[in-house]
């Protein structure tokens, strides 16, 4: 659940996502769910030509397993308290594995 | 809708609130009074699958499919896997510069054949890009037939090259574009 976590606090930036097909989609985070599927506002395709089907769109519901990467802000995210969760997560995953 | 909950509030408490507060500067962590006096936070069940399709429910929406078909329509149901009933559906073909609407009825969709959901700008859907023109379903068809095909045969081409420097195609097993 950390990523989950981490998501949540970037609710409201702008973002960019890119999917297993390439699509290219920058919007605002408004919100993420527990398999991380993403809900953009106001979002941009970039490279529009190559997706018309996408030109009317204003807002879009993405399902988790479909993406490739999300681009965040460099400014909102910070890397040493995301390495200390991350690190504390895998040690109680250990824990419990034992 | 009536009880929605996060799997994260219950079991593993303890150490997910924890992180919700390692988190917290501007956390959207649990409801009701904050005991640190940070912003004002928003419900968890804000961030539930649910919660995300609610306010798409009854309108008119682009569903785009792992096989890469554009479904237009009004979504009428959906559950927590993101399963969808689809009302009045057309499905949109495009080829070339050229595309053809079919109508097709109500669809059931499962969930993991969902690609995306975009909300249709009813102010702006007419707009349709000038590049592109709309022509009978039977030409459409034809013209799409051959570039899948090319599309396929390139594609293997490309899976067979990476293989061969020991890649496994991305999404290997799965139609995806």
């Amino acid at each position: 659940m950390l990523f989950f976590s981490f998501f949540k606090t970037l609710t409201n930036q702008t973002v960019t996502i890119e999917l297993k097909n390439d699509i290219r989609i920058r919007g605002i985070l408004k919100s993420v769910d527990q398999y991380l599927n993403i809900k953009l506002d106001d979002i941009e395709v970039l490279d529009l030509a190559k997706y018309p089907h996408l030109s009317s769109v204003k807002n879009m519901f993405i399902r988790g397993s479909v993406v490739r990467y999300v681009m965040l802000p460099r400014s909102e995210v910070d890397v040493g308290l995301l390495e200390d969760a991350t690190r504390r997560e895998a040690a109680n995953q250990a824990g419990k594995a034992r | 809708m009536e009880r929605l909950s996060l799997n994260e509030s219950p079991a593993p408490a303890p150490r997910t609130l924890q992180q919700n507060q390692q988190f917290s500067q501007n956390a959207l962590g649990p409801a009701g009074p904050q005991p640190t006096g940070g912003p004002p936070q928003l419900p968890p069940q804000m961030f539930t699958t649910a919660a995300q399709l609610l306010d798409l429910t009854d309108k008119k929406l682009v569903l785009i499919l792992r096989d890469g078909r554009k479904l237009i329509g009004v979504l009428r149901s959906w559950d927590q896997f993101a399963n969808l009933v689809f009302q009045d559906t057309v499905e949109r073909v495009y080829a070339g510069q050229l595309f053809a609407d079919v109508s097709r009825g109500i669809f059931i969709v499962r969930g993991e054949n969902v690609l995306l959901l975009g909300e249709v700008d009813l102010d702006r859907e007419d707009d349709i890009p000038p590049t592109l023109t709309r022509a009978p379903f039977e030409e459409v068809f034809e013209l799409k037939k051959k570039e899948d095909a090319k599309r396929k045969t390139g594609d293997k081409k490309r899976y067979d090259e990476l293989q061969a420097l020991g890649f496994e195609p991305e999404h290997s097993g799965e139609i995806l574009f």
